[in-house]
């Protein structure tokens, strides 16, 4: 027995309802992608499974002013191919089209990917770079969560799956002059776990000369998610030539920590922060300068 | 719990555990065994299905989460006697050895030939990614695929 009963509300204070009657013995599924193989594993028991995936106002994307909202019950292939997110959050349409194969974009969700925490999910990186936020809902009331503080550690989320839920997330669009862009090494362009990836946002200033903000997020170089804030701040103080841009990705690969694992060594994943990075980040200033 | 799912354009209904897994839930309680279980983790693609449309693991899917859905297994494309014209053209082009992964490609190759009627070779090979095969390296079962591409393509002029 993997679990005792299912249930599928309709509406999000019926899930939460549901959740807290279980008391600490329930738990959210939505596409059960990561979920599925954990139950059957035993390396997560639970007696009731909690359903988002039929409550309505958590199937959408949508624009509202400046912001880009997706909700919980959104697939990686519906962010892929939709047209919103393909305009204003291209690294996040690249990523979550790079999740798995075509059969696990079909089930997993964006939202699943970050509550499922672990350090080079080709959903979140993205949302790194975007400095996502989460609204996490519980029957104790709602709050928005900075996407960096929901990471505890390896594969461990700070939302409690058993009582809360991530109704939604939000993004601010890039708009004026800027870009994102993503990367992903991996032995095999399906069904493997990258060897490192990563997303860059860069926001020009009016002039297009100088980087306003950037935003760098690779992974798996720690234990969650790695904002490279070091090369960040040197990006955004000195000009864009192709020395400062070198530097900035020698800065990254430094200050990125990765283990040597069955994927890659430690130091051939240092070597390639450096490589990917300057190539996504020359290709993000070239993509600003040619169409904006 | 009652569980009721189109398959293959007929609604069955059957008592089965909230447990259950759709991929079990078709082959011991329809007795549908035409669709595989392989890594049951969703590695392999083995136990792929249309569902609403979709191609999905069937594995990783409880069967009450399908409740009142729409899904199409390898035994829903042939008409009668008369194979679908992708399964055609597996037999006709050898993409088929050991059979094992065919029920799960033939559903990926269906999936992307429903929404992209004339796809090119790395679109297939996109599609198919999800599914893997030991024996036959892949080639002759893209090649199939675009073979039945292009048939129903004539067919449909």
């Amino acid at each position: 027995m993997k679990w005792i009963e299912y249930e599928k509300p309709q509406g999000l204070d019926e899930a939460l309802t549901l959740l807290q009657q279980a008391n600490g013995r329930g738990r959210v599924i939505a596409g059960g992608t990561d979920l599925l193989p954990q139950l059957k594993k035993r390396e997560c028991l639970a007696d009731l499974l909690v359903d988002i995936t039929g409550i309505e106002e958590l199937r959408q994307i949508r624009e509202e002013g400046e912001w880009v909202r997706i909700g919980a019950g959104v697939t990686h292939g519906e962010v892929a191919r939709n047209p919103v997110i393909r305009q204003e959050a291209r690294a996040l349409a690249q990523g979550c089209g790079q999740v798995g194969s075509p059969q696990i974009r079909h089930m997993g969700t964006l939202i699943g990917n970050v509550v499922s925490a672990q350090p080079a999910a080709d959903g979140a990186i993205p949302l790194m770079a975007l400095e996502a936020e989460l609204r996490v809902v519980s029957h104790r009331g709602e709050r928005w969560m900075a996407l960096e503080e929901a990471y505890r550690g390896l594969g461990l989320s700070t939302v409690d799956a058993t009582r809360e839920i991530v109704a939604e997330l939000r993004f601010r669009k890039p708009g004026g002059y800027g870009e994102t862009g993503f990367f992903r090494m991996a032995r095999r362009k399906a069904l493997a776990l990258p060897i490192l990836n990563g997303a860059v946002g860069l926001f020009l200033d009016d002039s297009r000369s100088l980087i306003e903000k950037a935003r760098i997020a690779l992974g798996p170089v720690a234990e969650r998610p790695f904002r490279s804030r070091k090369a960040e701040a040197f990006l955004e103080s000195s000009g864009i030539s192709h020395e400062n841009l070198l530097e900035a990705c020698w800065i990254a690969s430094e200050e990125a920590n990765p283990r040597t694992s069955m994927r890659g060594s430690a130091s051939y994943r240092k070597e390639m922060v450096k490589v990917n990075l300057l190539r996504i980040i020359k290709g993000i200033l070239d993509e600003i300068r040619k169409t904006k | 719990m009652k569980v009721r799912i189109n398959v293959n354009g007929n609604w069955m209904e059957r008592e089965t555990r909230p447990d259950r897994l759709l991929v079990d839930f078709l082959r011991e309680d329809l007795g549908l065994t035409g669709t595989k279980k392989g890594c049951e983790e969703g590695e392999c693609g083995a136990c792929t299905i249309i569902l609403d449309g979709k191609t999905v693991l069937s594995c990783l899917v409880p069967a009450v989460k399908a409740q009142g859905a729409e899904i199409l297994t390898v035994e829903g494309m042939a008409e009668g006697n008369k194979l679908h014209p992708i399964q055609q053209a597996f037999w006709e082009e050898g993409a088929v050895q050991c059979g094992y992964c065919t029920p799960g490609m033939l559903l990926s190759a269906k999936a992307l030939l429903d929404e992209n009627p004339a796809p090119g070779v790395e679109e297939v090979k996109e599609a198919i990614s999800g599914n893997l095969c030991r024996c036959t390296g892949y080639s002759k079962i893209v090649r199939a695929i675009q073979v039945a591409s292009e048939k129903m393509e004539k067919e449909r002029r």
